[in-house]
């Protein structure tokens, strides 16, 4: 394995977890990371949290300490841009005209925030959150009173809308969908998240699509059809875009993503991907997708450093999801985006503790739980037993959900 | 601060100064331990980070909450020494402490 030199492109969490596999499995080629921010990887979900609240040091961030990649012989190039793979060469072109010779190349790309290029989107106030330099300018405009917009009910929307609150801003939320976090949970539990967040003082718009931004000098307000909502700070979290157009570029194939096989590899032999950037045939859900979660991203990378370093393949996980927002913890297990039955445990509709089982075919193929850790796990190893489960049980808070198997 | 030893199951003993503030786990972490994965970022819902503690410092941790508990259930190898290193912050109370890592995580 001495002589190789692998290059990888991103140094984001992805980026993290394979550098931190290969230095476990005590690869031996030279690494060189390519990365377009001032830092080395660090974790994203603090950022729409703790970081965004002001409770969490710079450093506590990061993956790992500068220092291990020093002691691994890492070598990052951090504020630095990848422009163009040779594929040919194995060289990938950097935005200062240096070039990287490869034997491996790992594309770990990531996602960015999905521009929303409505009129009046270029006025100053509006602001997208993904990375540290996106939260420090959104920190520094936070103060009790101010009027903050959220354009997108998501994870992210809805997490920095907690925090907000909480300092004391006038928080309104607006989603186009018909419900919050459409994408990711259950209608029972979108209407549940409705409830907290009003509790809490926000107020939550659904079915609204926002039509332009209007300000003189910076954003005032936000102008939807048949709702006009002032604004001193606009944040726009409706998804993310997969950063594919450097693999394109290459000729590499990309379907909503880097196409990959099991173990990470691209149509090149020589060229991997990981994380958000990918595309991939999920066993246990049995089609191809991305996947937008750390979980994808720290799996992938234990995937790709086990291919690099000719190791057998790690054993595939359910894929899972968390969110923090006020006091409940949302965990969810596997994808509830195919289901024909949903069956409720607890109650929605007080309190701040349930759990929504999604069955397809009698099948658990999914677990929304709210401050129900233990339905989450238990939910996590039925989905990937694909166990069929009794509905009865499940309903039931006297039955353990590990004894629903039918 | 306190002085934490952390014994993996090859043998090998690993001794850092962690700050007061920092979780066990963060500490680790930064120290480069191994074993001591930290996948969901020390928020209690991964599981990825247990260590077993010794009976006589038990009394000396802050309790488990019902969280931890249950995710503890669901590791490998678990015991009733077992804690989530996430879940513990640093004092100098801690100092001195020695902590096994399960053979589960590597």
């Amino acid at each position: 394995m001495s002589g190789r030199h692998l290059v990888i492109v991103g140094a984001g969490h992805a980026a993290g977890q394979l550098i931190a596999s290969l230095a476990q499995e005590k690869f031996a080629g030279s690494v060189t990371v390519v990365g377009d921010e001032p830092y080395p990887p660090y974790q994203r979900p603090p950022l729409s949290k703790k970081y965004l609240a002001g409770d969490l040091a710079l450093d506590r961030l990061y993956l790992k300490p500068v220092a291990f990649y020093e002691k691994f012989g890492t070598r990052l190039l951090l504020g630095r841009r990848a422009e163009g793979i040779d594929r040919a060469a194995r060289r990938v072109v950097l935005d200062d005209g240096s070039s990287l010779d490869y034997t491996s190349l790992v594309l770990a790309t990531g996602s960015r925030a999905r521009p929303l290029p409505l009129p009046g989107a270029g006025l100053p106030g509006i602001a997208s959150l993904r990375s540290i330099a996106d939260v420090e300018a959104i920190r520094a405009r936070f103060s009790a009173g101010t009027s903050l917009v959220v354009v997108g009910g998501g994870y992210i929307g809805l997490e920095l809308a907690a925090v907000a609150v909480k300092l004391g801003l006038a928080v309104t939320v607006l989603e186009q969908a018909p419900r919050l976090m459409m994408r990711g949970v259950g209608p029972v539990v979108s209407t549940f998240y409705e409830r907290l967040h009003r509790e809490e003082g926000v107020v939550v718009h659904t079915g609204v699509a926002v039509t332009s931004f209007e300000g003189r000098g910076r954003v005032e307000r936000v102008v939807c059809e048949g709702l006009l909502v002032p604004a001193d700070l606009v944040v726009v979290g409706v998804g993310a875009l997969p950063n594919v157009e450097l693999a394109q570029a290459a000729g590499l194939a990309t379907t909503n993503g880097i196409d990959v096989d099991a173990r990470c590899r691209t149509d090149d032999p020589a060229i991997y991907a990981i994380g958000d950037c990918t595309n991939q045939h999920h066993p246990l859900l049995d089609r191809r997708l991305r996947l937008e979660s750390v979980h994808n991203a720290l799996e992938q990378g234990r995937m790709a450093a086990a291919a690099i370093c000719g190791l057998p393949a790690p054993p595939d996980q359910v894929p899972w999801f968390w969110s923090d927002q006020y006091d409940v913890k949302l965990q969810t297990a596997g994808l509830s985006d195919r289901h024909d039955q949903a069956i409720i445990r607890g109650r929605p509709d007080e309190g701040r503790s349930f759990a929504v089982f999604y069955l397809s075919d009698s099948v658990l193929v999914a677990c929304d739980a709210m401050n129900r850790a233990a339905e989450f796990m238990m939910s996590k190893v039925l989905v990937g037993a694909r166990a069929r489960v009794d509905t009865a049980k499940l309903a039931d808070e006297r039955v353990a959900v590990k004894d629903c198997r039918l | 601060m306190a002085k934490i030893t952390f014994e993996t199951t090859d043998g090998q003993e690993h001794t850092i100064d962690i700050a007061n503030g920092l979780s066990i786990m963060e500490g680790a972490v930064r120290n480069m331990v191994p074993g001591i994965d930290a996948d969901c970022g020390g928020t209690c819902s991964c599981a990825t980070c247990m260590v077993y503690v010794p009976p006589e410092w038990a009394s000396k941790l802050p309790p488990k909450k019902s969280d931890e508990e249950t995710m503890i259930e669901f590791c490998p190898h678990h015991n009733e020494t077992s804690r989530l290193s996430c879940q513990i912050d640093v004092t100098d109370a801690l100092d001195g402490l020695r902590l096994k890592v399960p053979e589960s995580q590597r």
